[in-house]
């Protein structure tokens, strides 16, 4: 493997201003990556060589006219559920098969304009649904640390393209843990923003008050480059907030030196794998070492976050998923009548999970049921929010698991779906509450005679992702579990 | 009489006048356009995209609030109706549930001599569906409409009548289009209308069973559907039967309602607030300036004329039918000042200006003459420069070539002829050139004095002061 793509987008930033590299040897490089071993790792859904190409050597040229960006020449991986400009746009899902968009996402935009290389779109769960690619309807994606299993997901083939060098970084997508988690399988860092920070705006809608954009990248540094080119208000996109975007990267220094961190009990959930445990505890004791001070404390609507995420999130998608009816794009199945024609195309076009949810969302929106499950969870969402608002008058960060388990082997996830849904239980709440928070390497546990990565959690308060990333950094300088390399040929 | 009442509420869809539609870009105009020519992702519902409210279509939605005396709500939610049809390309319709824009408001109508309160419960903002166009066996989607802004204005069931039905959409329809919020065009679908419709026994306290009857495309469909229906539950009443709870289509050229949907089959919309829109809250200071830029409304005006003109209240209501008519009324007044009455600008206005203007085919507003050039006129006619038959046809001229009154009488000569002596020699033809008719009166047949007047005014080309030529003619005859 070409060392070129070792870099990070700080390394290769020096190299590149030094004129040491080019923006075309840097993608050439990652597309020969993804030549060699994605065959096995299966991040991607879409690579486009030429396209890759053209613009890196636009990014050679802006930079010889005088331009510089931390991000220019940069080669990136985009979730095949955030629409760039030239690239199909699937959700993971048959339905969208071969759907082109005509436009691309705010979040694309900004970064084409900073001079980043779109390599291509990344595997997914469809629809963002699920928690290791497994629901994509294409293929499974592999863990590089682990080929017998998944990298996680939703956001899985982002997390394992970065993971395995074949990007180097990329965009995922939160809704309810969806960033967080495959980061914390696959030893990458993996943030998801607050709610409103990042514009969804060309980002294919799975929860509209949930879905957020996220950066997995191989160090904290780079998340923090890669979010602030993303972040910010977006007149397209209402719900996005006017607080300003700070520099992230120059406010990475400054250690925990007399942060106080709450560490809550519910997180530590009856079917946490020992192995997590004890990765997590150790992190506490590194925190603790670094002068932090680190207390117990209870967060107890915790239990509650899978049962309102599942019926706000399935009643927000249940209205999303309504536009894929077969007439304007995308498969249909080309049945006679219309309404053969959207029980054939939906039938056929949607997967088991996705019909299962928006079964479960429509339902849980009908006449005499919305007071009592859509409205109610609602109310306890609040109760939710609040709870970590209390929290955060006494503490600065809340540091927590991420995954309860580590990485399944393929076709052995659980088959009941509730089981299943127990997977992202401990990066729901926050999801809920819109804060921001953040995956990052906290080291490894052995299971069944493999080493899988372990991810701590950071959360932090409303839009104080410069926090979260502090300590991120902190931590990341003091442990430096990113050394430990995929054995991947 | 019926021995029923009947009881009918309303719920009118009007197309506001926005430039774009409601949450994209696009124009929300487009009559006569291709079809889906006036669509972009967002109104084409692709994958990613999202709304943006239009200010001016919640602007537009809080004068029609205020001038149906509605209370402003401070916090409005948007809501996503669900349902599955291909013109409308969510499969959701993005509207308002609980929190709409405005509510608790009231029309007064025309009622005998006095006027009745019509209460409306809601009104509030959504956006358009798109249309099937059905061709032989296949339908296609034009979804140029998809995402025009609506407005849907309910009433309380307090009408009573197909003649109280139809004063409250004339009514309506007329405040809508006085203070720019909707064309009134109801041929081009400006206006769409369903009606719950009930009967019960008079003097009976309990509502009837309510049924729906939708897709009413003009206010004679209105009347047509409710007659039609008032016939048919009439007809189940006396026999001893009971209404069904439906919802009911009206089929226009076969002039008869159908059942849509049972109330088993009901829709179930499945309402929840839109995630893609943060709740609109509604500064007061804005209200304000809504309410500040609120022109004054039909009745008011009305009443205004009638006291401030001394019209009679059918001439008030006719110069208040239109905006346009009404502000072209006034300046005219204003700019006539003691020349004439207001009464009699008014019957200028009602008679010459109205026909012509209809004889055009085209609204008083884009017709070549001013409030100024007419009020010109009416001075010339008022200080005796011409006389009111001139006054007609230099008003006809002027509609057709623009030009100014005065402009007109001076080069087609035509002021009017006041001077005795070239009256005298007029009189003196006349009457030398009919020797029986002079005799005739004589002998007492006066009433050729009209006759003679003619004659007159046919020898000075129509130019001669009526008046004096029947005084100068009477004296002349008696002699
Ligand atoms: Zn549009």
């Amino acid at each position: 493997m070409s060392d070129l793509c070792r870099l990070t987008i700080h390394e290769a930033r020096d190299l590149l201003r030094r004129g040491e590299i080019s923006a075309v040897e840097l993608t050439r490089a990652h597309l020969e990556r993804i030549e060699t071993v994605d065959a096995r790792v299966r991040a991607y859904l879409h690579v486009d060589a030429d396209l890759a190409l053209a613009q890196a050597e636009d990014a050679d040229r802006r930079r010889a006219a005088g331009e510089d960006d931390s991000l220019l020449g940069i080669p990136l991986a985009v979730k095949d559920i955030i629409t760039v400009q030239g690239m199909p746009a699937t959700a993971g899902s048959r339905i969208l098969e071969g759907f082109m968009p005509p436009y691309e996402a705010t979040v694309s935009r900004r970064l084409r304009k900073r001079g980043a290389v779109f390599l291509g779109k990344t595997n997914l769960d469809e629809f963002a649904m699920g928690w290791s690619t497994e629901n994509s309807a294409f293929f499974t994606s592999r863990n590089p640390y682990a080929l017998d299993r998944v990298p996680g997901g939703s956001s899985g083939g982002s997390a394992a393209a970065v993971a395995a060098d074949e990007a180097l970084v990329a965009l995922g997508t939160d809704t309810g843990g969806s960033v967080r988690q495959p980061a914390s399988w696959t030893n990458t860092v993996g943030l998801r923003p607050s709610y409103g920070r990042v514009s969804r705006w060309g980002v294919i809608a799975f929860a509209s008050s949930l879905d957020q954009v996220g950066p997995l990248t191989k160090d904290v540094r780079d998340n923090a480059i890669l979010l602030e080119a993303i972040a910010g208000h977006d007149p397209r996109d209402s719900t996005t907030m006017p607080e300003p975007v700070p520099r992230y990267e120059d406010l990475l220094e400054g250690g925990v030196q007399g942060m106080h961190f709450g560490l809550p009990r519910e997180y530590f959930v009856k079917n946490i794998h020992p192995g997590v445990r004890r990765a997590i505890l150790q992190a506490v004791d590194k925190l603790v070492e670094l002068g932090a001070t680190v207390e117990e404390t209870h967060l107890h609507y915790t239990k509650y976050g899978m049962p309102v995420y599942y019926l706000v999130g399935t009643a927000e998608l249940s209205a999303n998923l309504a536009r894929y009816d077969g007439v304007r794009y995308g498969f249909s199945a080309g049945a006679a009548n219309m309404w053969e024609n959207y029980r054939q195309t939906r039938g056929r076009g949607f997967g088991q999970e996705v019909k299962r949810r928006i079964i479960l969302g429509a339902y849980a929106l009908s006449a005499g049921y919305y007071d009592q499950y859509y409205l109610k969870a609602q109310k306890v969402r609040t109760l939710i929010r609040e709870e970590f608002e209390t929290a955060f008058e006494t503490f600065d960060a809340l540091v927590a698991p991420v995954a309860p388990v580590p990485p399944f082997k393929i076709g052995q996830s659980p088959t009941d779906p509730v089981e299943l849904y127990l997977t992202d239980v401990l990066t729901l709440p926050t999801a809920l509450a819109g804060l921001p928070c953040i995956s990052v390497p906290a080291g490894f546990m052995e299971d069944e005679g493999e080493s899988l990565p372990v991810g701590l959690q950071i959360i932090g308060k409303p839009f104080d992702e410069a926090t979260v990333l502090r300590i991120a950094y902190a931590f990341e300088q003091a442990t430096n579990w990113r050394q430990v390399r995929p054995q991947l040929a | 009489m019926s021995k029923y009442e009947l009881v009918v509420g309303l719920e009118v869809h009007a197309q506001l006048l926005t430039k774009s539609k409601m949450f994209c870009g696009c124009s929300a105009d487009s009559w006569d356009a291709p079809p889906n020519s006036h669509t972009c992702p967002i109104c084409l519902a692709m994958p990613g995209m999202l709304p943006v409210i239009n200010r001016e279509a919640v602007a537009q939605t809080i004068r029609a609030g205020l001038a149906l005396n509605c209370t402003i709500a401070e916090e409005a939610v948007f809501a996503r109706k669900n349902y599955m049809y291909p013109d409308l390309p969510k499969g959701y319709q993005i509207s308002q549930y609980e929190l709409p824009l405005c509510v608790n408001g009231w029309l007064d109508i025309d009622a005998g001599e006095g006027t009745k309160r019509i209460r409306i419960t809601r009104a509030h903002l959504e956006e358009d569906t798109g249309k099937l166009v059905h061709a032989g066996d296949v339908s296609l989607v034009d979804l140029n409409r998809a995402g025009v802004p609506l407005l849907e204005i309910v009433s309380e069931p307090d009408l009573r009548s197909i003649e109280e039905v139809n004063e409250y959409l004339s009514r309506l329809r007329q405040i809508l289009v006085y203070i720019g919020v909707n064309s009134g065009n109801l041929e081009r679908g400006a206006m769409r209308m369903e009606a719950n419709i009930s009967l019960r026994p008079r003097r009976s306290a309990e509502l009837g069973t309510k049924v729906e009857i939708k897709n009413l495309n003009s206010f004679r469909a209105v009347r047509n559907a409710l007659e039609y229906e008032v016939a048919r539950q009439t007809r189940i009443l006396d026999s001893g039967g009971e209404v069904e709870q439906v919802t009911l289509g009206w089929l226009e050229h076969e002039g008869r309602t159908y059942v849509q949907r049972t109330k088993e089959s009901a829709h179930d919309y499945r309402y929840f607030p839109e995630p893609d829109l943060p709740p609109l809250f509604i500064e007061r200071a804005w209200v304000e300036e809504l309410a500040a830029g609120l022109s004054e409304l039909p009745l008011a005006r009305r009443a205004r004329f009638e006291s401030e003109y001394g019209l009679s209240r059918a001439d008030a209501d006719v110069l208040v039918g239109a905006r346009a008519t009404a502000d072209f009324y006034e300046a005219a007044v204003a700019a006539t000042g003691d020349a004439m009455t207001p009464k009699q600008v008014a019957n200028w206005m009602m008679g010459d200006l109205f026909r012509l203007v209809k004889e055009s085919g085209k609204p008083l507003q884009e017709a070549s003459i001013t409030p100024a050039m007419f009020a010109e006129l009416l001075t010339l006619v008022a200080n005796k420069t011409i006389n009111a038959n001139t006054g007609s046809r230099v008003l006809k001229t002027m509609f057709q070539t623009g030009e100014g009154a005065a402009t007109i009488v001076e080069r087609e000569g035509l002021a009017q002829v006041s001077d005795a002596d070239v009256l005298a020699q007029a009189i003196e033809r006349v009457l030398a050139a009919h020797p029986d008719e002079v005799g005739r009166y004589r002998d007492g047949q006066t009433k050729l004095l009209g006759w003679f007047m003619g004659q007159v005014m046919r020898e000075t080309r129509g130019k001669a002061d009526p008046n004096l030529v029947r005084q100068m003619l009477m004296e002349r005859l008696q002699r």
